[in-house]
């Protein structure tokens, strides 16, 4: 068992999501950066499949109630365990009643925190991730939230510490072009291609609004809602983008002019109010 | 029928139909016979949106496999009707009126005077789209999305109408709000409405 002493700005339950159920209009949903969540999981033993907590802008205090092995991944913390300090992407020892505390990421956004047996919270729709867009899912965590962990598997990790670079302060990320490129002038996505946006506090787990340069559309009817993935950068009239994240809507009425590749997408997880972005457009994979 | 289907990032494929029926038909062919590889299936309006697994499939193979599915006829069902209370007292009620020429009431007369069938649903759990609403109430979203649009509003955009299931983000025109809960995860099944079943909306003052 585990008690949340304390939480920062957001803290939610997050395994790999909920694929499979947009027909009914639900959204994937998960672990905003994939890559740490893994990363995390493997380094305290746990199945891929295992759920963490996603830790925005850090904060988090919380007790162990038996000795546990946890991890930490993703926005680099300052943390400390009964006022002992822990390394980042290494596996660390909490004693019974031993405190864990998390300060502020110096870079990125979220960090997740592995325990090792999982957390165990109830599953809906098959996955104990929290969806903040529908609210599928465990409550965000708050002081005196107490949460069951899992029983362990039998193997152990044969690592200390991970390495893992570090996190760009002006970001590319590599975009594919379309589904509704055509919706756009020839001036628009050349300039998506070429010139930076500013990440703007107005952003989630459902996505990234962006400001820069207005997008302007070729076309100006309206488009039927189609299905909507993570990483799609949707654009409405005002031209400004949204770039989609893990508790994104499963379908959409505004045109999407590209699509973030899958492996910058643990990047777009940790990009942070005011951080400036560019995206650069990758060779076509069909 | 399929007019193109096309790459939507490295994870999934849009395939855009020339109807809603279309769309029907080839989302039922999809579920009998999934191609090797599929992940996720998005039916909308016009199109439908299959995601896969680069490691199992490709772009190339599936869009080969779908153009080769043959969709038999499949008998739409008659399903159950469901009336759902609004009060017509919406935010967005002065601009679809001004966009329609029709006054407030004569908006709400006709939005109410429809019976709906929900064509698909998306956008958020117990989200359907409902068509078969009178064209003279047909209006483009807003321009600019709203950041919170509250649980129950009652809201127009194109040739569909709709009932938000929970707070969220949105674009379309609010007409009003019902206290019915769309998606309600102690009810069994936790969705009011499936594609296939009809709707009324009945106006109901204060």
């Amino acid at each position: 068992m585990i008690q949340i002493v304390r939480t920062g700005p957001l803290c939610t339950v997050q395994d790999r999501g909920r694929a499979g159920y947009a027909a009914i209009g639900v959204s994937p949903s998960g672990a905003a950066d994939r890559r740490s969540l893994g990363l995390a999981n493997r380094l305290v033993g746990n199945a891929e499949t295992a759920a963490c907590l996603e830790i925005t802008l850090g904060g988090l205090a919380l007790r162990a109630r038996r000795a546990m092995t946890m991890a930490l991944t993703g926005a680099p913390v300052p943390s400390t365990v009964d006022g002992r300090a822990v390394a980042m992407n290494s596996p660390f020892g909490l004693a019974a009643g031993a405190l864990l505390v998390l300060g502020v990421p110096r870079a990125g956004l979220r960090t997740y925190l592995a325990v090792r047996g999982g957390i165990d919270v109830p599953e809906v729709l098959g996955s104990r991730s929290t969806d903040v867009l529908s609210g599928l899912g465990t409550a965000p965590l708050r002081s005196g939230t107490v949460l069951s962990v899992g029983r362990a598997g039998a193997g152990w990790p044969n690592v200390d510490v991970a390495p893992v670079p570090e996190l760009p302060a002006e970001p590319v990320l590599r975009v594919l072009p379309g589904p509704r490129d055509d919706w756009f002038t020839g001036g628009a996505v050349r300039t998506l291609g070429c010139t930076p946006f500013d990440v703007t506090p107005d952003s989630n787990r459902v996505g990234i609004r962006l400001h820069g340069p207005v997008l302007e559309r070729a076309r100006h009817d309206e488009l039927p809602s189609e299905g909507m993935v993570r990483g799609a950068l949707q654009v409405p009239p005002d031209g400004r983008p949204m770039l989609f994240l893990a508790d994104h809507p499963v379908t959409g009425g505004y045109p999407v002019i590209g699509v973030v590749v899958a492996d910058d997408l643990p990047l777009a997880a940790q990009l942070r109010p005011g951080q400036r972005i560019r995206f650069r457009y990758a060779p076509g994979g069909r | 029928m399929i007019t193109v289907i096309k790459p939507v990032g490295e994870h999934a494929a849009l395939v855009e139909l020339t109807g809603a029926h279309g769309v029907y038909e080839l989302h039922a062919a999809l579920r009998q016979r999934p191609p090797a590889g599929m992940t996720e299936l998005v039916p909308a309006a016009r199109t439908i949106l299959i995601g896969y697994d680069p490691a199992r499939t490709s772009f190339a193979r599936l869009a080969s496999v779908v153009r080769e599915l043959r969709p038999s006829g499949v008998a739409t069902n008659a399903g159950r009707l469901v009336e759902i209370p609004v009060r017509y007292d919406g935010p967005d009620l002065d601009d679809v009126a001004r966009c329609t020429g029709l006054g407030h009431d004569e908006v709400a007369r006709r939005h109410a005077a429809c019976e709906y069938v929900v064509a698909f649903c998306g956008f958020a759990p117990g989200f359907a789209y409902l068509g078969g609403g009178d064209p003279a109430l047909r209006v483009p979203r807003r321009a600019v999305p709203r950041t919170r649009v509250p649980a129950g509003a009652v809201a127009v955009a194109d040739e569909f109408s709709a009932v938000y299931p929970a707070e969220s983000p949105g674009g379309w025109q609010v007409l009003g709000r019902t206290e019915s809960r769309m998606w309600d995860l102690t009810r069994d099944p936790p969705a009011l409405l499936a594609p296939g079943d009809r709707v009324r909306f009945a106006a109901v003052s204060r």
